[in-house]
């Protein structure tokens, strides 16, 4: 579990990284199927912000490099099945997003909502733009403006893993945050 | 009426050179008969005769594998055959009776001309010698196939009473490779699953393919756009047009009879998704619901004048029913489970199929609409999905899961005939069956 957190945040970084040089293609770590999601705020660091100069790439390279357990590396939330309520392990994730978009309001981000792949495929895709509002209202109550989110519910169509069991489902029921070039 | 659109909206996109890239995509499906009838009617289907020269095609060979992946027949294995009779007057019928077949099909083929087919061919009843049917079929080499189903459904209807579905088309998506690096497919095949052809392919997600009412065009989403938009197809051209493309969701759409108008789903800024209609040639937008809850998979009712829907406007997704006339209010339909989706109208108006949840388990299951009853549960899979009837209303295709692979499967709407078709490759979502004519 704790080998897997580290790869995960380690590819969160490079995933960041990915995302400044304008490749908006979302990439999941590989992921065994018997592990549930995880979560780089049950890790407990605090955020290592570094200051930003306006949000071009390079600053976003050195956040990236700066910590690897800060809530930014977090690039996804996970939600309970049938469910769109942010649960409260992410308000630090949340928490940084905001402070990052509201310090760079040049910065823009995609949210991308995402259910398993169990049911009917339009409810879902109702689902998983549910999951996105959910998170956009949770950033713009926070002072991020309506201007830099943008939103898109792929339902069940992009999961993050396959396989029909518990872990795998767990692991699509999902917002990504994505920035966007 | 609708107040945003993307500036692209609506812009016609003749995009031919990749849309109408239309190779064949793979091998034909294997049908496996998981649940057949106990009732299959004996049936001999002799071959028919050729002259030298002929297609070695199998006409009569194709005619008995329809009639037998129906589960209402079972054909009789040529190596029992103790004669091959190519009409009526060849027919030792008492031999045949011996043989337990109640029911014989001959004929033959000859070629007026080079690449010139004429298909004789009768249908008798053994027990009564009686001819029930006796055709003659023209066509060319590349048409053998489509006689053989067509013959098929002849026979499908002479003896049963329902229109047989055989030579009609089926839509699907064939989702090939793995997370994250897949193709998308949207794959046009003969209802059989022969023919396969991609006549749309993309790195991001195809969805809800749906048959306009003269089996001309397809109008699915696509999200080569990383957003979703409405697009519609011309098979035959394999031009293609964006209908709807306004910011946010674009999905769901459904054709009304006329085939005049597209019922879709769209949202606001606040992501609420609620069904309009859109007129395919004023581009008007008239909204049908108004309600917080998710609103999606419209469908037409038969006279045009309602529309069913999905909604979790009660909590979990539900049926409804809505009239088009101005001021209406839906009805809610289905009040068993808590969860029931994608609702399908049978060819005569009668009944609803959709998805429902049974324990955990997803599955399809039929709504009386005359008499209001309870669902009538048909499968038995757990991540059974999306029907469609048969344009005969005698079958439903869904998708499902086998071993880890999205497949097809059938089930007749009596529930008695079960079919899984398993495909070489990919997984196969979201069938969508033609209708009559789609040939």
């Amino acid at each position: 579990m704790k080998r897997l957190t580290a790869m995960t945040l380690l590819l969160s970084g490079a995933m960041l990284l990915a995302a400044c040089h304008g490749k908006s293609a979302v990439k999941e770590p590989a992921s065994s199927a018997s592990e549930v999601p995880t979560n780089a705020a049950a890790g407990g660091a605090g955020t290592t912000m570094t200051p930003l100069g306006g949000g071009n790439s390079g600053s976003l390279q050195a956040i990236a490099q700066a910590g690897n357990d800060a809530p930014l590396d977090q690039r996804t939330i996970y939600f309970d099945f049938d469910r769109s309520e942010i649960k409260p392990q992410y308000d630090a994730v949340i928490a940084a997003y905001a402070k990052m978009l509201t310090a760079n309001p040049g910065l823009k981000i995609r949210l991308e909502g995402n259910t398993d792949d169990r049911g009917s495929r339009e409810y879902n895709i109702g689902l998983g733009e549910r999951r996105a509002q959910a998170v956009r209202r949770a950033l713009m109550l926070q002072g991020v403006a309506d201007a830099q989110i943008t939103t898109v519910s792929y339902g069940a169509e992009r999961p993050a893993v396959e396989g029909d069991n518990a872990a795998a489902w767990a692991m699509n029921r999902r917002v990504d945050m994505v920035y966007q070039p | 009426m609708n107040e945003k659109s993307r500036p692209f909206a609506l812009a016609l996109l003749l995009l031919a050179g990749l849309a109408a890239c239309a190779s064949p995509a793979h091998a034909a499906f294997v049908v496996q008969i998981t649940r057949g009838q106990d009732t299959a009617i004996p049936i001999a289907i002799v071959p028919f005769a050729a002259p030298p020269g002929a297609s070695p095609f199998d006409v009569a060979g194709l005619v008995a594998q329809d009639l037998d992946g129906s589960g209402r027949f079972k054909s009789m294995d040529r190596r029992d055959m103790i004669d091959l009779p190519h009409s009526g007057a060849e027919i030792s019928f008492d031999d045949w009776r011996r043989l337990n077949d109640d029911y014989i099909v001959v004929g033959g083929m000859t070629m007026p001309a080079p690449d010139r087919y004429d298909i004789a061919f009768e249908l008798y009843n053994v027990l009564t010698r009686q001819r029930l049917l006796g055709y003659q079929i023209h066509t060319d080499t590349a048409g053998l196939r489509l006689a053989g189903h067509q013959i098929a459904d002849k026979v499908f209807q002479s003896i049963l009473g329902i229109r047989g579905a055989f030579a009609t088309r089926v839509a699907y998506v064939l989702v090939l490779g793995h997370v994250p690096h897949r193709t998308f497919q949207l794959v046009v095949a003969d209802a059989d699953g022969a023919n396969p052809h991609v006549v749309m392919q993309s790195s991001q997600p195809l969805m809800s393919p749906a048959w306009s009412p003269d089996g001309k065009e397809l109008a699915y989403v696509s999200f080569e756009d990383k957003l979703p938009s409405i697009y519609v197809q011309v098979l035959k051209t394999g031009a293609r047009r964006v209908v709807s493309a306004t910011a946010g969701v674009n999905q769901a759409p459904a054709w009304s009879p006329d085939g005049r108008k597209l019922a879709v789903t769209l949202s606001n800024r606040a992501g609420n998704l609620d069904i309009y209609i859109l007129d395919l040639a004023t581009h008007a937008l008239t909204r049908v619901t108004h309600n917080p809850g998710i609103d999606t998979e419209p469908q037409w009712s038969n006279d045009g004048k309602s529309l069913y829907f999905t909604s979790d406007r009660d909590g979990g997704p539900q049926i409804f029913q809505v009239p088009l006339a101005p001021g209406s209010r839906p009805r809610r339909l289905t009040f068993q489970g808590s969860y029931n989706a994608r609702p399908r109208l049978s060819p005569d108006g009668s009944q609803l199929a959709l998805v429902t949840r049974v324990h955990g388990k997803f599955r399809i299951a039929t709504f009386d609409l005359q008499h209001h009853g309870g669902l009538r549960v048909l499968t038995h899979g757990r991540f059974d999905e999306s029907p469609s009837y048969a344009p005969n209303g005698a079958e439903i295709i869904y998708a499902t899961h086998a071993a880890g692979r999205g497949v097809l499967a059938l089930v007749s709407t009596d529930g008695r005939v079960q079919q899984t078709l398993i495909s070489p490759q990919g997984d196969v979502e979201e069938p969508v069956w033609g209708p009559f004519g789609s040939e």
